[in-house]
């Protein structure tokens, strides 16, 4: 079962008076594994749930052609796993009886069979987002949907985490869309980097790096660069403060992306 | 203090508080029409347990709140969770229990001897109506405080009607549920005490009330302390329910 394409046409989306989404168009191919990265509030998340049909657009279409219902799967930042549910059953959630054995094969994969018994509850964050990952993936989804999965984790969890999302993608073959704020994350993984901007987007790039990726790679490097200067020169960043007006030591600048 | 120690102490005080009673009805300090030794407590127990009424009046008494505890219980669970999964259910039934709710039952009183008498139906239809509220309350309330991301993670895996209800609702519903479980046990007996004690055939509160007739204190503090025993059996058969329905829940993961 390999993957689906998707097609985004001029999607809008408003909540109340406030434009989240203005005219965005994006195709993506079957199989491709795409970021989206961006500052918080930028529309990013609300692009992917509208992919997911968990919310609906005031404008424009967002298809996925050859994908039934249980195709696509979406995997959320807090891992949303049932609590009284041990691990295995929230794996197995939504399969018929006949099937309920994949659940066991998908976690040996994330590498949490011998934790099937326990309760979400005695697992770390980084575990209780391996059994989020087997459970979207128990259904052997052909578009999968990641928003910013790996956002509350420990910085080598993350790492982690991301070998394994790259493997059983490089193994599967389905579509993917990850939504990210960070940049690396999204270079290593991505085939394609979009970028959101105000709602619309704003810069669009292949990533030509081979795969396993690694961070050393000057190329790699570069992208990186490029792609944060973009996104910390953007008007907007700094609307309190004008950038030349005061002079700011570096190490005292925040910045939310 | 020594570990032995720790543990006998908390008992030091009552016993020699029974002891000294024991010794004040002995003496004739006290007298039995005050209060009967515990001895005599104690014996009129066993007297009565032989000839098998002390049986007899437990079991009506316990009928009567199990039977009112399910009925009750049962509507308050159904209604709550109508009224807490569809929205328009609540807009049309919600005020009104609620209105309901701000009537003290054992106020009814007096109107439920009319409608029904003295009969048993009088005394199901308080207990009833007392576990009611607490149960559809909680229940409500249970409904309400669901993790909506849950929801919407459940449905987005495919899980509408009553897959959706059983493996996430109602787990999710349980914890405030239980609560409302435990205080409608605890309502349970209370009414039923004073629905005993104004009009009854046979039960634990006919019992103290005939006693009280003919002057036995001992059989009026037996009924007294089967009042608190079975009271505390409640909160124990509570309390096992719900660490077996919350054991996922970390607080009761201590011992598991």
């Amino acid at each position: 079962m390999s993957g689906v394409a998707v097609d985004i046409a001029q999607v809008q989306k408003r909540y109340g008076t406030r434009d989240v989404l203005r005219n965005v168009t994006l195709s993506i191919a079957p199989g491709q594994f795409v970021a989206i990265v961006g500052r918080s509030g930028c529309g990013k998340s609300t692009l992917l749930r509208l992919v997911a049909a968990l919310e609906l657009a005031q404008g424009g279409t967002v298809r996925v052609p050859d994908a039934r219902d249980d195709d696509t799967r979406i995997m959320f930042q807090d891992s949303r796993l049932l609590p009284w549910q041990r691990v295995f059953d929230n794996v197995a959630l939504g399969l018929r009886r006949s099937e309920r054995e994949r659940a066991r094969r998908v976690l040996a994969q994330v590498g949490l069979i011998d934790r099937a018994a326990d309760w979400p509850a005695v697992l770390s964050g980084g575990q209780r987002q391996r059994v989020a990952l087997a459970r979207a993936l128990v259904h052997e989804p052909r578009l999968l949907l990641l928003d910013e999965p790996l956002g509350a984790l420990d910085a080598l969890t993350r790492i982690e985490m991301q070998q394994l999302i790259e493997a059983l993608w490089r193994e599967r073959g389905f579509t993917a869309l990850l939504v990210t704020h960070d940049v690396g994350e999204a270079i290593a993984l991505a085939d394609r980097v979009v970028l959101i901007e105000h709602g619309a987007i704003a810069l669009d790039i292949e990533v030509a790096l081979p795969r396993p990726r690694s961070r050393g790679d000057p190329r790699f490097a570069a992208l990186e660069d490029l792609l944060l200067r973009r996104i910390l020169s953007e008007p907007g960043a700094n609307e309190h403060a004008p950038r030349d007006a005061v002079g700011v030591a570096a190490q005292h600048v925040r910045w939310a992306i | 203090m020594k570990p032995y120690l720790q543990r006998v102490a908390p008992w030091i005080v009552p016993i020699a508080l029974l002891a000294a009673w024991q010794l004040a009805s002995q003496q004739g300090w006290l007298s039995t029409r005050v209060l009967p030794a515990p001895s005599a407590v104690v014996k009129s127990a066993i007297d009565l347990s032989l000839s098998g009424e002390l049986f007899a009046h437990v079991w009506t008494s316990t009928k009567r709140a199990l039977s009112g505890f399910v009925l009750g219980g049962g509507l308050g669970l159904a209604l709550g969770l109508l009224t807490g999964s569809f929205a328009r259910v609540e807009t049309l039934l919600d005020t009104s229990i609620q209105m309901i709710r701000n009537i003290p039952p054992l106020a009814l009183i007096p109107l439920v001897i009319l409608w029904f008498g003295i009969d048993e139906a009088a005394k199901l239809f308080l207990v009833s109506l007392g576990v009611f509220f607490p149960i559809y309350v909680n229940t409500f309330h249970g409904i309400r405080s669901i993790d909506r991301g849950l929801i919407e993670m459940a449905r987005s895996y495919g899980l509408r009607g009553w897959p959706l209800y059983r493996d996430v609702i109602l787990p999710g519903a349980l914890p405030s549920i239980l609560v409302g479980v435990r205080f409608s046990l605890g309502l349970m007996w209370v009414i039923l005490i004073v629905a005993e004690t104004i009009s009854a055939q046979a039960g634990i509160g006919y019992m103290t009330m005939n006693a009280r007739e003919f002057l036995q204190t001992d059989v009026v503090l037996l009924g007294i302390l089967l009042y608190a025993l079975l009271g505390k059996l409640a909160d124990v058969l509570a309390r096992s329910l719900e660490r077996f329905g919350l054991r996922w829940h970390p607080s009761y993961q201590g011992a598991a």
